[in-house]
């Protein structure tokens, strides 16, 4: 066995079984178990879903930070696989958050779209991890590629301030087209925040096995990369 | 760094072909975008700033890429790279010739823009001469970066604006919402918020320039 090589842990085979009874359990109560909302009705159902998505993102987004410092200044591959997948899996999370945001707003708002400081600051920060992987493919060399998304991650994390203060500032002046934010928070019954702990839970847990999924992937990528060079090499 | 400097400014004095693109496509913008809305509507006056900008920014980007790519023909990066000297003062380098060139083109587009939109002259001029140079050192610092990246990957040219304009979203915010306010008036007190948040951006992309530019060209 090559020293590189992982064998399946406990931890592999148990994240998907609670990955999909979590999940199973959310939608269930997400769908059927949770009562409607007494103004918005069954639309607020989405709300549970939604809020979910942002803690996979930010967390996804923090990591891409410093993992992206921690490879600049160790310059080691796995903290690179961790910023790249974390970057996948943070924008996959942040445009199911605006979308399922967008469907929820559009019967209560009346509107798909608010310029809120919340929502123009997880636009931005859609943007710049966009921009983040289409740097790696645009990459002529994958190793410059590494080096140089490391320093747009790095540099978002220290921009963020700045953009959510810029974002607050100009919205701050005029009034927002919708004042109420007590839409979701008012989550009165307990069966409310009880369904939604367990689909934090879920989706959380989902992204968490996803990341490993996609790390794992990234290491044997390198490995099957380094065993042709290896191939070439011999046949030469 | 001076040396450097002079080496910059020395091409452009002789080719002029930045000032010269820079001025003819802000100009350009500041004509498309005046055609966008109707002279004789009053949404025009609220714009002007929006107008002014935008057209700095898209004529920007293209000469500071411009910049880093010359550096590339004939391989003068490498010889750059090579020369004794720390990459932070490269970047420090690049980044003031990329400001000072912007700030003259925009010595000649602030007046045709009042010219333009028909705004009182010496006022204008008076109030913008503080905003404009801050928002050009950060933009330079940020866009001499990011160029350095964008030129090593296959899509150069759409690659900066890329990169680079979400992360400016706060330089470009804080810009417009200063000149909308002193076009209409108000007194700076009443922006100082948006100043000091110009002022962190400005040091903040030097200095993260400066640190990582090592990075950004190491081969």
């Amino acid at each position: 066995m090559r020293p590189g090589q992982q064998t399946p842990s406990k931890t592999d085979s148990l994240a998907p079984v609670a990955v999909m009874v979590s999940m199973v359990a959310a939608m269930f109560m997400v769908f059927i178990a949770v009562p409607n909302d007494a103004y918005q009705g069954p639309v607020q159902r989405i709300f549970y879903i939604h809020l979910s998505m942002w803690l996979p993102t930010f967390t996804a987004f923090g990591i891409v930070g410093v993992a992206s410092l921690l490879f600049l200044w160790k310059r080691d591959r796995r903290w690179d696989h961790l910023a790249t997948a974390s970057a996948e899996l943070g924008l996959l999370f942040c445009t199911l958050g605006l979308a399922t945001g967008c469907i929820w707003a559009k019967p209560i708002w009346g509107t798909w779209w608010t310029w809120d400081p919340r929502l123009t600051l997880t636009l931005v920060l859609w943007m710049i991890y966009a921009a983040y992987l289409l740097l790696r493919t645009l990459a002529t060399d994958p190793n410059q590629g590494a080096v140089m998304a490391a320093i747009l991650g790095v540099s978002g994390v220290i921009d963020l301030y700045l953009v959510n203060r810029a974002v607050y500032w100009w919205r701050g002046i005029h009034p927002a087209v919708v004042v109420n934010k007590d839409g979701g928070s008012g989550l009165n019954d307990p069966m409310m925040r009880l369904t939604l702990m367990v689909c934090m839970l879920a989706f959380f847990l989902l992204f968490l096995w996803l990341l490993r999924l996609r790390v794992r992937t990234a290491h044997l990528e390198d490995e099957v990369d380094e065993l042709r060079h290896h191939v070439l090499a011999a046949q030469v | 760094m001076l040396s450097l400097l002079w080496k910059d400014l020395l091409v452009e004095l002789r080719t002029k072909e930045t000032l010269a693109s820079l001025f003819l496509l802000g100009t350009l913008l500041l004509l498309v975008l005046s055609f966008a809305f109707d002279p004789t509507n009053p949404l025009r006056e609220s714009a002007a700033p929006g107008v002014l900008w935008v057209a700095i920014i898209f004529a920007g980007t293209g000469a500071i890429n411009r910049s880093l790519l010359r550096e590339r023909e004939n391989d003068a990066l490498s010889g750059l790279l090579l020369a004794p000297i720390d990459r932070g003062t490269i970047f420090l380098a690049k980044a003031t010739i990329n400001f000072i060139l912007l700030w003259i083109a925009e010595c000649f587009l602030v007046p045709l823009f009042i010219f333009f939109f028909n705004l009182p002259f010496l006022s204008t001029i008076a109030s913008l001469a503080i905003v404009v140079p801050l928002t050009t050192l950060g933009f330079a610092a940020i866009a001499t970066l990011f160029s350095a990246i964008a030129i090593r990957t296959r899509a150069r040219e759409i690659m900066l604006p890329l990169l680079m304009l979400p992360l400016a979203t706060p330089l470009f915010l804080a810009a417009v919402e200063i000149t909308t306010a002193l076009l209409a008036g108000t007194p700076l007190a009443q922006v100082s918020h948006w100043f000091r948040l110009m002022l962190a951006f400005d040091v903040v992309f030097l200095v993260v320039g400066w640190l990582t530019f090592e990075y950004a060209v190491a081969e």
